[in-house]
């Protein structure tokens, strides 16, 4: 390792708290459920704990929200359907230190008194379902021993990018196409079966369990105030380092590009396909997290030699296949995107249909239900302006 | 056809028995129901769904609308072996294209075809979660990283008959 190298391992601030082994079983747990479900919920507040997801909601209101209403039964999911291009972090927590997932739910479970959780897994990690069933089943032994009446199941998802929204993945639960739905009502008021639900990150139970083993005070010596504590990045394309790594938010994409480029990186899309793309010249004043460029852990890096009109025909060909067609702008949108950038490429169209594509993404970004249509123009509009040339010649 | 229908629909009724005496059939467990059907018959006929939407007390054209919106509820006969090939733009970066290639020299079926001994199926899919080791596929469940062509032969040849 050269001098460079551990600078910038001083600026790009590594943790170890995620995948960290602990030797011992559910002893987080047990001493946790010692506290009420108001201290619990208080904790998660103090850490300022926001959903790892994406969206970055706070974790601890959510939870309130959920206990708050009024109603028989309640329900925790945890979503793994981690279907964003450029993901797999939630994989590896699941592989590696399932029980950290599993106790962030009994304590949301016990936060918002719900005794029946899921897993939705996606399709594509059924491989991954054997090893988890062994984990829940001890984890329920687990639960008898220190009379918490929690039941989790796993429910396996049948391949639906769209389902990784929570409504959609309700939806899909109750039996029905992934259909978002209308929000308000939101899961944790109307959710699984119409009662009050959490749903969840893999990411986000997982560091929920990490904040009772640590405590609060110490997790958000962590990252900045806007974005607490560290988190899991999949690191992917042309980098040096391809894999899961946990780093404090808050880094500057430049750093972050020091440290995983392969010296050439020309771009990088954070936050997958609905995320942006942000170019080289942009690299030093980007923030990763929720003050700058947020994301669910998604980053791919393309250096010099990659087309970027290849890299956005790709993510219109996801989008096109992926919406879920309900809403006439994104279903419709999704299309003439890709046909329009075709034709633009192709030389069928001139360059100020460009313009007139941005503006469409701009009519899904505020007549789409749901995020997925919402987010299209995040990386259209990003590549097209940045990489113009490339979409044109 | 009333013949080989009578017959057929006994084996149809058996196997979505099967499906409902593990998961139950109140709605909300109607895609288990039908990963359980998928898993035995590997796909979803049309004379399954109506089953399945009689014991749901459902119509078969909600079935129907429920199973054809998941890629992985086909409702097309397919092979024994199921290759997703991952498309999306990372394992497009390192070399899909090849591996593509190699199995459609191997196999001479293109995307969305069945071998002729209905050993394999090929279907591209989105991205699997396999980005860092790219490019990657599924045979059925199991994923496959970091292909070339020849590891993607050697891989195939495992699942000849
Ligand atoms: C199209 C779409 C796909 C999504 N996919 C996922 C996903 O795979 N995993 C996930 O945790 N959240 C996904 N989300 C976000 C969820 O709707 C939800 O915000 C999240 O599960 C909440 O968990 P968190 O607060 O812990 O982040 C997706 C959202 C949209 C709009
Ligand atoms: S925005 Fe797209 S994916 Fe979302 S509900 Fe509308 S059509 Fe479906
Ligand atoms: S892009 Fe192929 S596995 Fe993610």
């Amino acid at each position: 390792m050269n001098e460079n190298e551990n600078h910038s391992s001083g600026i790009i601030k590594k943790s170890d708290l995620i995948f960290a082994q602990y030797k011992t079983m559910y002893t987080v747990l047990e001493s946790s459920l010692q506290l009420s479900a108001e201290q619990i919920i208080e904790t998660m507040l103090d850490s300022g704990l926001r959903g790892r997801g994406g969206a970055g909601f706070p974790t601890a209101k959510k939870w309130q929200a959920a206990a708050s209403v009024p109603a028989v039964q309640r329900f925790v999911i945890c979503n793994a359907d981690e279907g964003e291009p450029g993901t797999f972090k939630d994989k590896a927590i699941l592989r590696q230190v399932p029980r950290k997932v599993l106790t962030g739910m009994a304590l949301c479970a016990k936060a918002i008194q719900a005794t029946e959780g899921y897993i939705y897994l996606r399709a594509e990690y059924r491989n991954l379902a054997d090893e988890l069933q062994a984990h829940i089943d001890i984890f329920h032994e687990y639960c008898d021993r220190f009379k918490l009446d929690f039941r989790v199941k796993i429910f396996m998802g049948q391949g639906a990018y769209v389902c990784g929204e929570e409504t959609a993945l309700i939806e899909s639960m109750e039996g029905k196409r992934g259909e978002p739905r209308n929000k308000p009502p939101f899961p944790t008021e109307v959710g699984y079966l119409g009662k009050p639900t959490v749903v969840n990150n893999v990411e986000t139970f997982a560091t929920a369990m990490i904040i009772f083993k640590v405590g609060a005070s110490e997790y958000k010596k962590l990252g900045t105030p806007d974005s607490r504590g560290s988190k899991l990045f999949s690191v992917s394309g042309d980098t040096r380092k391809p894999g899961v790594h946990e780093l404090e938010l808050g880094m500057s994409l430049y750093d972050f590009v020091k440290e995983f480029g392969d010296g050439d990186t020309k771009a990088v899309q954070v936050g997958g396909a609905a995320g942006m793309c942000v170019p080289r010249r942009e690299f030093k004043n980007t923030i990763i997290g929720f003050e700058g460029v947020p994301t669910g852990g998604s980053m791919i890096l393309f250096n010099s030699k990659r087309s970027m009109y290849n890299v956005l025909h790709n993510y219109l060909d996801f989008f096109n296949q992926e919406s879920c067609g309900q809403c006439t702008p994104c279903r419709v949108g999704c299309q003439q995107l890709l046909l329009g950038t075709e034709a633009v490429k192709k030389g069928e169209k001139d360059t100020v249909y460009l313009e007139q594509l941005i503006r469409l993404t701009e009519t899904m970004r505020i007549g789409s239900k749901c995020g997925l249509g919402r987010s299209v123009g995040n990386a259209f509009n990003s590549i097209v302006e940045n990489f113009k040339e490339e979409i044109l010649y | 056809m009333p013949e080989s229908s009578i017959t057929e629909n006994r084996f149809e009724k058996e196997i979505v028995s099967r499906a409902i005496d593990q998961f139950g059939c109140d709605r909300e467990n109607l895609l288990p129901v039908l990963g359980f059907i998928r898993d035995e018959h590997r796909y979803l006929s049309i004379e399954i769904m109506r089953e399945v939407a009689s014991r749901f007390n459902m119509s078969s054209a909600e079935v129907y609308g429920v199973a054809s919106f998941y890629h992985f509820l086909p409702t097309e006969p397919r092979g024994k072996n199921l290759i997703s090939v991952c498309k999306t733009i990372v394992c497009d970066m390192h070399g899909r294209a090849d591996v593509v290639a190699v199995i459609q020299d191997m196999l001479k079926i293109n995307f969305d075809q069945t071998t002729a001994d209905s050993n394999f199926s090929l279907q591209a899919v989105n991205c699997i979660g396999c980005c860092d080791e790219a490019p990657a596929m599924l045979i059925n469940d199991k994923p496959y990283t970091k292909l070339d062509a020849t590891r993607t032969r050697e891989i195939l040849k495992r699942y000849y008959p």
